[in-house]
């Protein structure tokens, strides 16, 4: 049990709740009889798409994907020479000739592709909500077998 | 239990075992040498290349940023009109022109102790809270090259602050500020605007969207500091897309499409 | 990255998750939708994804929570699983 953990849950563990909460959504699309709830459960879906995408990037103890031009050592290089221009010089050399180190820095792309993704994500949910709407105002109802039942019989009379 | 419900929980668990047999190879959660955070050695990968190149091709400290606006211009070109399809779906579903759409049952005239007083309280709060909201959106789209932001989180703030009007007051007080006219136009502005950017390196002999060639118009120290202020405007492109898009679904969905009596 | 921040937000996420597609009540569910998503903003920080994180907290706990309940306000707020 043990050696389960340290070999297989522990460095693993982010990768397994995502599939853990993608099994939630799924579940919630196919199984729930609720239209919003199955709309949660594709949301939920969405985000453990991008949970595994994001964990991808993750590098351990690295920073976040910015860099700092204005450094801590930049300004008391700045302090201690007393002349704007000076330091700032240095800190255009320090930034152009000194490229970072990649292992330092979280992964930026992952992070790019999964920003859009969440935007476009609640423009979708949007489009979602709005058919949602308009089969209520048809059917009068969000419950799927409801809904399943007035198809089945002809469809509303009107 | 219902018969569908056995064939879902057959389903979820024959795909989520697939999928946890197969996490068992991933490369450990945080190893900067496993294969999507660095190439074969010897040779650079791409994310490498961002990491250590950008500055150098854009003078913008947020890899993010420069990443979403200029190597990735076209992606992210594409996904605003991504928002922007979805704004004119929900116009076409829900939009009922000229409709049968009647008004909302006018409820019981509302006591003054507990309708007027609570509205007021909430009404003033809120509008002295959202000239702050909107200078922090401004601010967002405006420093994202230098701090978390951009023009997707402050065009979404900026909906935001719109939406608080529409809810603590009610939805004409927020569509007297951005009427339907006008959001329209301000989400065609926005891919208008982007889309112009890369029309208009491709005018200077470039390619779309290779900003560099904009120096001469944008009288910059060279062609990367050109990136970096053109990435300022096509942010500022998508944010007003976003503002736009994000008014018009809350709009639509709050009145039922009538943007009439919303919340 | 914290690895004991990590487990601790992430066993709340599942824990939003199951309540939020539980409950009968669709406001309330809604709303644990909204605190899902600021769970999930916070794990996005965890994890050195700042821009994400902003994105996240603009949209999955603000702008969605807030269509959301406009549509149950438009529908019915009942459930029947």
């Amino acid at each position: 049990m043990a050696e389960f953990f340290e070999q297989t849950l522990q460095p693993h563990f982010n990768f397994w709740i995502y599939v853990i909460l993608m099994m939630i959504g799924l579940w919630a699309l196919i199984a729930k009889n609720n239209l919003i709830k199955k709309l949660i459960g594709m949301s939920i879906f969405q985000t453990a798409i991008i949970l595994f995408y994001v964990s991808l990037g993750v590098k351990e103890d690295a920073t976040i994907p910015i860099l700092d031009p204005y450094g801590q050592a930049e300004h008391a290089a700045a302090d201690a020479e007393g002349a704007e221009t000076e330091g700032e010089k240095k800190r255009d050399s320090y930034i152009g000739k000194k490229s970072p180190d990649p292992d330092t820095m979280a992964n930026p792309l992952p992070h790019v592709l999964m920003l859009t993704a969440i935007v476009v994500g609640v423009a979708t949910l949007g489009v979602a909500l709005s058919i949602t709407q308009m089969i209520f105002k048809e059917f009068g109802s969000l419950e799927e077998d409801e809904i399943l039942e007035i198809v089945k019989g002809g469809g509303v009379d009107d | 239990m219902r018969l569908s419900s056995i064939f879902a929980i057959i389903a979820v668990v024959i795909t989520g075992g697939i999928l946890l047999y197969g996490v068992s190879d991933f490369p450990s959660f945080g190893d900067p040498k496993s294969p999507a955070n660095a190439a074969v050695p010897g040779s650079e990968s791409v994310s490498q290349y961002f990491i250590t190149k950008s500055y150098k091709d854009t003078k913008v400290p947020n890899l993010v940023t420069s990443v979403l606006a200029d190597y990735r211009g076209y992606d992210t070109m594409f996904e605003t009109v991504v928002i922007f399809a979805a704004g004119m779906a929900i116009f076409a579903i829900l939009g009922s022109v000229g409709g049968e759409s009647q008004p909302r049952v006018q409820e019981e005239e509302s006591s003054f102790v507990d309708g007027d007083h609570s509205r007021i309280i909430v009404g003033t709060t809120c509008r002295l809270l959202v000239p702050v909201i909107q200078v922090f959106a401004l601010y967002v789209i405006g420093h994202g090259h230098y701090s978390p932001g951009g023009g997707f989180q402050g065009g979404v703030i900026l909906a935001a602050s719109f939406i608080i009007i529409a809810l603590s007051s009610d939805l004409d007080a927020a569509l007297r500020r951005l009427s339907e006219v006008n959001y329209l136009r301000l989400a065609c502005v926005g891919i208008l605007i982007y889309a112009g950017f890369g029309v208009l390196c491709q005018v200077l002999e470039s390619n779309f969207l290779d900003y560099g060639v904009l120096q001469p118009i944008l009288l910059t120290d060279g062609p990367e500091m050109a990136r970096s202020h053109s990435m300022l405007g096509v942010e500022i492109g998508v944010a007003f897309t976003v503002t736009a898009i994000m008014f018009a679904i809350y709009a639509n969905l709050s009145s039922r499409g009538t943007l009439r009596d919303g919340l | 990255m914290i690895f004991a921040f990590d487990i601790i937000i992430l066993v709340f996420l599942v824990i939003a998750a199951i309540i939020s597609l539980s409950v009968k009540d669709l406001l309330s569910a809604s709303m644990i939708f909204g605190i899902y998503g600021f769970l999930i903003c916070l794990l996005w920080a965890e994890m050195g994804a700042v821009d994400v994180a902003f994105t996240e907290a603009a949209v999955g706990a603000g702008i969605s929570a807030v269509l959301m309940v406009a549509t149950v306000f438009n529908t019915k707020r009942k459930s029947s699983d």
